[in-house]
């Protein structure tokens, strides 16, 4: 007797629903032994990560603010995935879309000339990780230079590029010689939503980003276009579908929204440029967007789900004192679980005996 | 000793541990499997390693613990990635990010801790040759050891017959698996393999390279494996080459910055992954037209009866 996978001929709807609840729930499973193998009791430290962080108004606008980096970069994600192009190096396009338009927070700090400040601020921001992303999508549109290696490489040197200027150029001159640059200047921040908490309208930003991706991919020819050559490029290519185009499209539209993700912290809850402005957002967007199906809508509800283990671990390192590693653990747990979920949608598993196998 | 001898002495170290990374994932790749979770496999080796040596006092331990750790990762990757024939690509992202965070869990207690970095051999007389004999004759143990795997990979890749139905399996999987090889379990193999040699060379780090562990210290020398079987056009004596001149460009890029030069730091420190860029670039107008890389790499395979 022995175990194998049966394609399915039908695929059930129910069932792309039941497979992203099924993977958080074998997360939830699992750490709850990851905190009993660690000497915490798993019912209370699963508590303080999942629960805490929506008991108030409060905290769930922290969670809204954690959310939307996480929303913009999976919805950029979720379209170069569609079009199976592998782009893994968002959080280097946020780093340098928050560069960008910190440059002008900077140069018009003392006199700032209005609200025009902040949306050229957050123009700037969409346009220097566009920049950032259009590198390894010329390398692979024109040379052929594999995409993963390239744009993850470029994180490392767009960190650089941040820790050079925060240490040097851009330092506060009263700042005490700390890493970090002057206060941004009221107009060169976020708006709030309320007036109590630190909910800003990137959020607001952020959900419309998602609905108007879900209509240009559901809805539009450059939508087809993307899952065309992403599903079967040589029926692409006979349609008429420049591959190359759409490499160049996917990764200039994920690069303009990592960068803009990235002037949104650095404008919104951080409020100046320090050397270092993400908790690892551009690779757990990679986790919201395979938890979301790869659907704009989905990485919507995905990323407030990841924004909860952000701040359950901040949480969970206050209360219980558990390191804050076990966030990454997580999440990396729930990326295996949501790809094995997905294997079910494709195939069944069957019990076979060896003489039938034969 | 002399300013050059110390230089191609550094390189040898900071060299050793990309080679025996990137000789693994060429026999993963090989074999037609794309694990992007080098960098995972390779810092849970140096935080197990590590772990493991201080708390037996014994380096072999440690080396032989980060091996393992490494292996069991790995054994997590084939699960996904051949048992469900999930996306490699994905299904190794998600390696790194585990790998990382239970890094990070392993270590926390041994942060701050030192221990003697690994023995070097010295063959007494020819390490005394001027110029060559540091270089050649009074090396750890585990330099020696790349060397021979470098030799061991070429033999089995191109030598024997079990090397030859891994590359079958990885050109053509559904061939070899009319032919009747079992690819799963072939593709298994080969995975658990690159496993252990990004477990070793992880450990080489917090054990030879630096006498101490700190979080994240891989600091993308497993992405840099990567790019170095592309470079080596997958073939390992290349891959060897390869790693030399990546170690090359790692040690230049730390004596620059001890000399200064006016130079910013992060300008030099960048250097390593610029120059992975460019090798990238390079190797793709080489072969422009031609197939790069065995041609069922990446794709899953699921066999049907």
């Amino acid at each position: 007797m022995r175990l194998i996978l049966e394609r399915r001929d039908d695929r059930p709807t129910w069932l792309s629903l039941a497979s992203p609840l099924a993977a958080v729930a074998l997360t939830l499973v699992a750490g709850a032994l990851l905190f009993l193998a660690i000497g915490k009791d798993p019912v209370a430290a699963l508590k303080v990560f999942f629960l805490d962080p929506l008991s108030d108004g409060w905290a769930l606008q922290e969670l809204a603010v954690k959310a939307t980096p996480l929303i913009l970069i999976a919805v950029g994600l979720t379209l170069c995935y569609r079009a199976n192009v592998w782009n893994i190096g968002a959080e280097g396009q946020l780093v340098m879309g928050a560069i960008f338009g910190s440059w002008l927070a900077l140069a018009t700090h003392g006199s700032p000339d209005g609200r025009w400040v902040l949306v050229a601020m957050l123009a700037l921001g969409a346009l220097g990780g566009m920049v950032w992303a259009l590198i390894p999508a010329l390398l692979k549109a024109r040379l052929g230079v594999n995409e993963i290696l390239s744009s993850l490489m470029l994180v490392y040197v767009a960190e650089l590029a941040l820790d050079y200027l925060v240490r040097g150029r851009w330092r506060d001159p009263k700042g005490f010689n700390f890493p970090q640059s002057v206060n941004f200047e009221p107009e060169a921040t976020m708006p709030l939503l309320f007036e109590a908490g630190r909910l800003h309208i990137g959020f607001v930003l952020a959900v419309i980003v998602a609905v108007a991706a879900a209509i240009v991919l559901g809805r539009t020819l450059k939508g087809f276009e993307i899952r065309l050559v992403g599903e079967a490029p040589r029926a692409a290519r006979f349609a008429g579908f420049d591959d190359r185009r759409t490499v160049l499209f996917v990764f200039a539209v994920s690069g303009a929204l990592a960068g803009l993700a990235g002037i949104i912290e650095v404008a919104g809850p951080i409020g100046q440029l320090q050397p270092s402005i993400s908790p690892g957002y551009g690779f757990t967007a990679i986790i919201v967007a395979f938890l979301g199906r790869l659907n704009p809508i989905g990485a919507l509800i995905a990323a407030l789900f990841l924004a909860l283990t952000f701040i359950g671990g901040e949480n969970a390192q206050i209360a219980l004192r558990i390191p804050l590693d076990v966030t990454r653990v997580f999440q990396g747990l729930l990326l295996f679980f949501v790809l094995g979920c997905d294997t079910f949608l494709l195939y069944r598993l069957r019990l076979v005996s060896p003489a039938r196998a034969a | 000793m002399g300013i050059f001898e110390a230089i191609l002495l550094t390189i040898i170290t900071a060299a050793t541990p990309l080679a025996i990374a990137a000789l693994g994932e060429l026999v993963v790749e090989r074999s037609g499997v794309l694990n992007l979770g080098v960098e995972g496999m390779m810092i849970i080796g140096a935080a197990t390693g590590f772990a493991a040596a201080i708390v037996t006092g014994s380096t072999l331990i440690g080396f032989l613990a980060g091996m393992a750790a490494g292996m069991v990762l790995a054994a997590v990757f084939a699960a996904l990635a051949l048992g469900l024939a999930a996306n490699q690509v994905a299904t190794g992202l998600a390696l790194t990010i585990l790998g990382i965070g239970l890094s990070g869990l392993i270590g926390r207690d041994f942060v701050g801790a030192r221990r003697e970095p690994l023995a070097k051999i010295v063959i007494p007389g020819l390490s005394d040759l001027p110029m060559v004999g540091k270089v050649f004759f009074a090396q750890d143990p585990v330099v020696y050891l790349s060397v021979a795997l470098a030799i061991g990979v070429w033999w089995f890749l191109t030598r024997s017959r079990s090397g030859l139905v891994l590359r079958a399996v990885g050109e053509s999987h559904a061939s070899a698996h009319a032919l009747g090889y079992p690819v799963l379990r072939i593709r298994f193999l080969a995975v658990l393999f690159g496993g252990a040699c990004s477990g070793i060379a992880g450990a080489y780090l917090s054990l030879a390279y630096t006498p101490f562990w700190s979080p994240g210290m891989t600091a993308g020398r497993g992405w840099i494996a990567l790019a170095i079987v592309v470079f080596a056009s997958w073939l390992p004596l290349r891959a060897m080459l390869g790693a030399y001149l990546f170690g090359g460009v790692t040690v230049l890029q730390l004596h620059a910055q001890a000399r200064g030069w006016g130079i910013p730091s992060q300008a030099m420190s960048a250097l390593p992954y610029l120059a992975t860029i460019l090798v990238l670039v390079v190797i793709s107008l080489g072969c422009r037209g031609e197939a790069q890389g065995p041609a069922s790499l990446g794709t899953p395979f699921v066999p049907d009866r």
